[in-house]
């Protein structure tokens, strides 16, 4: 019997052993990641002269990125380094892989060096699933993202953010805006928040940006965004993906922006108090206003210091099971 | 069957040395490893009159992670270190609940060390059960005690800031 990615991310002691997906990862993995990587977040300390332990010395992980991506492979290098492991990031675009060698051959080469962490982006969906299927039960995989699929670790620095500031899942009502059909970042958040138990998830878009199966995982939609956002207690933006789409499918920057962007105006329609969220890399003035993305409300960039600790808390508890 | 220590009749003992090295120089830092050993300290700073006392979370110093992973991190109840004051050139008391195999201290010199290089380190514990694998030693401590090798001493704290001990028996 083929197990699925959520029982394959789990050694026979019911341990994480890879991250695939947060589909079905129960609320004790992810608050335990979440309780994990808070302590993490210490070592990133500006009083602490030394921002690295000893945790991963001697591990050696592979930061594979077929597709582009500054953030993301930079904070999992960084919090690789900060565990003390040893960190080699291979350039796709010269490597092996452009001449023909396949994925799995390329993992192979790496097992054979000693590779104990394989930190895999793909444009296909399923990639790391692929990978974790081929590997000797010794190594690991973390998928940090499998094209429209799943983005497991973004999920967790979104949780790890909104608990950060609004404490109680119970309590929150959560929309995301934008293009949530090519968001694995959304899917990943949906999953995550669902588990949680968040009040109320919302889903702010065209009806072309929303997956058809959208209702089903529990979500409410809204094709208008004023109303989508009301009341809400965190706000997430999502970039438009482009590269994922067929010409005219959504309308272009300042016409996207005129109706769905996020302004001044449409944030005060959440809570005072709410958070302004956003996965990167973001497109200022298409789905999101410069003075919002900016302004007081904004926890863009504290997402991305809480993803190292996030990211340093994975890989920690991988690497031990 | 060995007797559980009283850990307030230790915490007094403990205070009175320290008191005692506070009259020779009172110049030093407490800093306490989470979690016990940081509610023994933080109650010793009250009783010394010091301004503040250090936390120290050993967590990512430990030597069990190949062996236990991650699993050896959640025994500090989420307390991170936090030290407020310079550790560079500092003499520095650490606090801990129970001495045993001195493994504890060697991972929390490692944690403190990389905060800075203290002129001193010194140990202060309620309890020395003796039974080191590591050539280390407490300057202050409560009592030796003697409990049963199966057997893990665990600190508790009531409402009113007392100390006690109760003991566990040890998960392989």
């Amino acid at each position: 019997m083929t197990k699925t990615p959520s029982q394959l991310q789990l050694n026979d002691q019911g341990e994480l052993t890879h991250l695939l997906t947060l589909e079905g990862l129960s609320k004790e993995h992810i608050l335990h990641i979440l309780d994990t990587a808070q302590q993490f977040v210490a070592v990133s300390d500006s009083d602490r002269e030394v921002k690295k332990v000893p945790l991963l010395r001697g591990t050696n992980v592979f930061n594979l990125f077929f597709e582009n991506s500054t953030r993301t492979r930079t904070t999992f290098e960084l919090a690789a380094k900060r565990l003390s492991a040893d960190v080699v990031n291979l350039d796709i675009q010269t490597s092996s892989t452009a001449k023909g060698e396949t994925l799995l051959d390329t993992i192979d080469n790496l097992v054979a060096m000693q590779a104990d962490i394989f930190v895999v982006r793909h444009k296909t969906t399923g990639a790391a699933v692929e990978v974790a299927q081929h590997l000797p039960p010794h190594v690991h995989v973390i998928n940090a993202g499998d094209g429209t699929n799943q983005h497991p670790t973004q999920g967790l620095l979104d949780m790890y953010t909104m608990r950060h500031y609004k404490q109680d899942f119970s309590k929150i009502k959560v929309a995301i805006i934008g293009d949530i059909v090519h968001s694995r970042v959304a899917k990943s958040n949906i999953h995550a928040l669902t588990t949680l138990g968040c009040k109320e998830i919302r889903a702010i878009g065209p009806e072309s940006l929303l997956p058809k199966d959208i209702n089903m995982m529990g979500v409410k939609i809204f094709n208008d965004i004023e109303e989508g956002l009301k009341d809400v207690d965190v706000v997430m933006t999502l970039r438009i993906q482009k590269e994922r789409m067929e010409a005219g499918q959504v309308p272009e920057g300042d016409a996207f922006f005129k109706q769905w962007g996020l302004t001044q105006a449409r944030l005060k329609l959440a809570k005072p108090d709410a958070i302004v969220m956003h996965p990167g890399p973001m497109n200022r003035e298409v789905e999101i206003a410069s003075d919002v993305a900016d302004g007081p409300q904004s926890v863009i960039l504290k997402q991305v210091t809480f993803g190292i600790a996030v990211r340093m808390a994975v890989m920690s508890i991988v690497a031990g099971n | 069957m060995p007797s559980i220590p009283n850990a307030e009749d230790l915490y007094q003992i403990l205070l009175k040395q320290l008191k005692e090295q506070q009259a020779i120089n009172p110049d030093f830092q407490l800093a306490g490893l989470a979690s016990g050993g940081a509610w023994i300290a933080e109650r010793l700073a009250k009783d010394l009159q010091l301004p503040s006392h250090g936390v120290i979370n050993v967590s990512f110093h430990r030597d069990d992670y190949s062996e236990k992973g991650i699993k050896a991190l959640n025994s500090s109840e989420g307390m991170s270190t936090k030290l407020p004051f310079e550790v560079e050139g500092a003499h520095i008391i650490l606090v801990d609940d129970v001495l045993d195999t001195g493994r504890t201290v060697r991972a929390a010199l490692n944690e403190l060390f990389d905060y800075g290089r203290p002129a001193k380190v010194d140990l202060a514990v309620l309890a020395d059960r003796h039974r080191r694998q590591l050539p280390v030693d407490a300057t202050f401590k409560g009592a030796k005690v003697k409990v049963a090798d199966d057997q893990i001493l665990v600190l508790e704290q009531a409402e009113d800031g007392r100390f006690g001990f109760t003991t566990e028996t040890k998960q392989s």
